[in-house]
């Protein structure tokens, strides 16, 4: 009968070894991950402080108007009154053009942008030597469409412009630090522009009365933004205040009257021929709002609390008016 | 991809099955590159470009004689391309299956799965496994039981189609994990912080976001019961090499059937099989005894013993379970023509052929005439139980919303193949698979879910894609009824009918604005109306707020407020399949569903 084999003295510490080691290293491991348990806490999201309202000159007008049949000669000349481009983006500039790509309309339908205005903002924009041109927004229907079908893209593109597709990995959440609004995603260009341009188009809205410039920010918002209707007129305020645009040009070639903002059908289109650009958000606002929609500026809410933030005013001064046929 | 164990010599008729494993990895790549541009893709630079999709998406389907057949059978009419499956049955006559062998995208996974080891199929079992089987009849009742129901006004069977089954896989389960699979790579990667990995997962995204991946991560209900059928399907040539394909597929029975008289055969030279020197010697001693024994056991399945040489190299890599090998009869209706049995063969005793001879019974399928009169019956029978099961007959469900252009449901079920093109190339993911919203009859057929996505005003593309015309092909102006005389918007295509939730809107219930939904409604004159109403605020004081309400009228149930409603869970407005345009039942109001009075002579 065999006896049983003992294990000798070198098998004996080897298999000592090996179990002290992994002792050794489960205790250690356990008692590091132990000290490392916390509570989750999401990341806070960083502040983001823009500034780039152009201060007023007292030799230029604050607020330029422009008729004319070309929608290029419109906002070429409405920039012109203001001063030139040059007054607003400087050589090497990141620029980002932020124009109303809301919905999927063709242009004539006046929801979105006129593509020729925006195009012709992106090429001074070239001209005045800025580095590189974004466009982008975040639409409400599917952006491809959207940017497709309003004409933008392919305008924008042909002028020079990137134009950038509201992808999830293009916003990046910041906190706005404004009155209602805080924790938002923002599309990243906006954050990272050295100037910002506002090309609006004058839309009738149900809930705001009008959609112009102020309103144009929602759109560089993504999230459950769908929130903000509940205090609107606020939320505006918050978003123009934290973008502090260089320049807000207002589309009011095609007015959609009625059935703002989608609109829908040609019936709902005025044709105005009038381009408005103004280094005062809440001006350009207010004038639009008047002259297109027979509305009291004071009574719009929206207004009336970005003049109290000192965002603009509500009642412009007619001398620091330019107005000009083209 | 199917080279075996037992490594024959190089021989100079490899070559036709070189250029056959091309054919198949060229027709996949088609087909995976066809379902993965079945999507919207903006033309950035062209705004002109007309909304279409730019390549024939659904052609693989159309290519179907299996879809034009049913098709044909229940609607007496080969909608749109279908006509094109012409082109795969006719050389079927006079060829045999070859579609199963060189084409079809399903067959050649299958083919490729096949190729993998297992347990259960080696050596004997292997032998045993790829000679022919009565089971393999199976999928000649199934295709007798579609093509009754097809003749009953249903194209239930589809759900069985390989190519409605690839799609429908791809489209739903398949790219959709691949997307989130690179989500969650590309996320990790960049939460490591190791040099180079963020780098990485910038150039995996670029790749798969210009290869494979879409716009943004489709969600699909129902991808468990899906994957899951899938997952077996393949699984199951572990066991048989293309199981699905022997007993199930039914365009392969049809396509058997169709190559009944073709002249192609596979001859046999029995004297040479005998004399070969490969089993006398045997250079595959190893393993000789097994094939041997495999031989015995799958002998006593097949009626005349085969008596060839211990070689058996021919079944092998067997596709069709046809059996090639000398001694039983070969059985044309299984046989895929992949040509491994004549590569395989170290005598060059098989060879394609014309052949004149006389057509025996083994060319048919052989059916037994009392399961196939079972099966006609279960085929018939069927469709009442189906139909008869719950309450669709008798009460619509509510949340059954077709997408636009979709035919009156029965016309619908005429002719749905399930293949999911239209949810895979839906912008907004709204389009997803029933699963008892249509009933029974429906499964797996297109249902908008507008919480998940709305129907887009300016998207005509679920009609673009659909090979049957279960969603007619409707342009733009159609949809939203303009016309040349009318160029505004006049009666336009109407899936549905929205309703509110007063105690969950928040002018209704909470006495706040919101109205995005009004915003959202892309009708002209908006189907959403607001009426001024004062309301009392928890805190006691008076306030007024605007209430919406929907206009049935102007209302076309496309569904974008209930997407953008802000109450995110259950949305305070919601969309019912009632107005539909489709149907003349499924109305409200007294004027809609009836046809528009004759104007009065002036």
């Amino acid at each position: 009968m065999d006896k049983p084999s003992r294990a000798d003295r070198r098998q004996f510490l080897r298999a000592l070894l090996r179990v002290g080691g992994l002792s050794a290293v489960s205790v250690g491991a356990g008692a590091w991950l132990k000290t490392r348990s916390r509570r989750p806490v999401e990341p806070t999201a960083s502040v983001v402080r823009r500034r780039q309202f152009v201060a007023a000159s007292p030799s230029l007008p604050d607020l330029a108007i422009t008729r004319g049949e070309s929608p290029r000669a419109l906002v070429r000349g409405a920039v012109d009154v203001l001063g030139g481009i040059r007054r607003f983006v400087s050589r090497g500039e990141v620029v980002v053009v932020k124009p109303n790509i809301g919905w999927d309309r063709a242009p004539e339908f006046g929801a979105t942008t006129n593509p020729e205005i925006v195009a012709e903002v992106v090429r001074m924009c070239r001209e005045a030597g800025a580095g590189q041109v974004i466009v982008t927004d975040m639409s409400c229907n599917d952006s491809r469409a959207s940017f497709e079908r309003s004409g933008i893209a392919a305008a924008a593109a042909g002028a020079g412009a990137t134009v950038i597709l509201p992808e999830p990995r293009r916003f990046k959440t910041v906190d706005l630090r404004g009155e209602v609004l805080t924790e938002w995603p923002v599309l990243e260009p906006l954050l990272t522009a050295d100037k910002v341009i506002n090309v609006a188009i004058a839309k009738h809205h149900s809930l705001t009365g009008v959609t112009l410039g102020m309103k144009n920010w929602y759109g560089i918002i993504g999230g459950q933004r769908n929130r903000l209707h509940q205090r609107i007129d606020e939320s505006l305020v918050d978003l123009t205040a934290f973008v502090a645009p260089a320049l807000t040009i207002i589309d009011a070639y095609r007015v959609l009257m009625r059935n703002g903002p989608t609109g829908g059908s040609p019936a709902d289109v005025e044709l105005r021929k009038t381009l408005i650009a103004s280094i005062d958000p809440v001006a350009a606002d207010a004038w639009v709002a008047k002259a297109f929609f027979d509305l009291d500026p004071p009574r719009l809410s929206f207004l009336r609390l970005g003049e109290a933030r000192k965002l603009g005013t509500l009642s412009i001064d007619p001398a620091r008016v330019g107005e000009r046929a083209v | 991809m199917s080279q075996g164990a037992v490594q024959p010599p190089a021989r100079r008729r490899g070559g036709i099955r070189r250029i056959r494993l091309a054919s198949q990895a060229l027709f996949f790549a088609l087909f995976v590159l066809l379902l993965v541009r079945t999507e919207f893709s903006a033309s950035l630079l062209d705004a002109g470009a007309a909304l279409r999709l730019p390549h024939p998406v659904s052609f693989f389907l159309e290519l179907n004689p299996l879809v034009a057949l049913v098709t044909a059978l229940s609607t007496a009419s080969l909608y749109r391309r279908l006509v094109w499956c012409l082109v795969i049955l006719v050389p079927t006559f006079a060829l045999g299956r070859f579609a199963c062998g060189w084409i079809c995208p399903l067959g050649s996974l299958n083919h490729f799965f096949g190729a993998w080891k297992s347990e259960k199929k080696r050596g004997a079992k292997l032998i045993a496994s790829n000679r022919y089987g009565r089971w393999q009849t199976v999928k000649y009742y199934v295709l007798s039981a579609a093509l009754v129901l097809a003749l009953f006004g249903s194209a239930l069977a589809l759900l069985l189609d390989p190519i409605s089954l690839l799609v429908r896989s791809f489209a739903i389960v398949v790219l959709p994990g691949v997307h989130a699979l690179v989500a969650s790579v590309t996320t990790t990667l960049y939460l490591w912080p190791l040099p180079g990995a963020k780098t990485t997962a910038d150039v995996l995204q670029l790749v798969a976001s210009h290869t494979i991946l879409g716009f943004r991560q489709p969600h699909f209900q129902q991808v468990f019961a899906l994957g899951l059928i899938f997952a077996a399907i393949l699984f199951l040539n572990l066991r048989i090499t293309r199981f699905w394909c022997r007993a199930l597929c039914p365009l392969g029975a049809l396509l058997g059937l169709a190559s009944r008289w073709s002249p192609v055969r596979l001859q046999k030279n029995e004297a040479v099989c005998r004399h070969c020197a490969a089993c006398d010697p045997p250079p595959l001693a190893h393993d000789t005894r097994q094939l041997r024994r495999g031989l015995a056991v799958a002998g006593q399945a097949a009626e005349p013993p085969a008596k060839a040489g211990n070689c058996n190299r021919c079944l092998l890599h067997c596709q069709g379970g046809d059996d090639p090998i000398p001694g039983a009869p070969w059985r044309k209706a299984e046989c895929h023509l992949c040509f491994n049995c004549v590569a395989d063969c170290p005598q060059d005793a098989l060879r394609f052929g014309f052949a004149a001879t006389p057509h025996t019974a083994t060319d048919g399928p052989q059916l037994q005439r009392r399961k196939l009169l079972g099966s006609l019956a279960l085929g018939a029978g069927l469709l009442p139980i189906v139909r008869s099961a719950g309450l669709v007959a008798s009460q619509p469900d509510p949340r059954l919303i077709r997408p636009p252009g979709s035919l009156l449901e029965p016309r619908f079920l005429e002719r749905c193949v399930r293949c999911g093109e239209c949810m895979k190339v839906c912008p907004t993911n709204g389009l997803q698979p029933s699963l008892t919203e249509a009933g029974l009859e429906g499964l797996w057929t297109p249902v908008l879910v507008p919480r998940v996505g709305y129907c887009e005003p300016g998207c005509v593309l679920c009609g673009q894609v659909c090979p049957t015309g279960a969603i007619w092909e409707i342009t733009l102006d159609e949809k939203i009824g303009r016309s040349a005389g009318n160029p505004q918007a006049g009666d336009p295509v109407k899936i549905g009918t929205g309703f509110y939730d007063r105690g969950r809107c928040l002018p209704w219930a909470m006495g706040t604005e919101c109205l995005v939904c009004e915003e959202w409604c892309p009708t002209s004159p908006k189907a959403i109306y607001l009426v001024p109403a004062d309301v009392v605020t928890p805190t006691g004081e008076t306030k007024r707020v605007r209430q919406p309400y929907v206009d049935p009228k102007r209302c076309t149930g496309c569904g974008a407020c209930e997407y953008a409603c802000p109450v995110h869970d259950r949305p305070a407005i919601y969309v019912t399949s009632i107005g539909e345009s489709r149907s003349k039942a499924n109305q409200i109001l007294l004027e809609r569903g009836q046809r528009p009075r004759p104007k009065a002579a002036t």
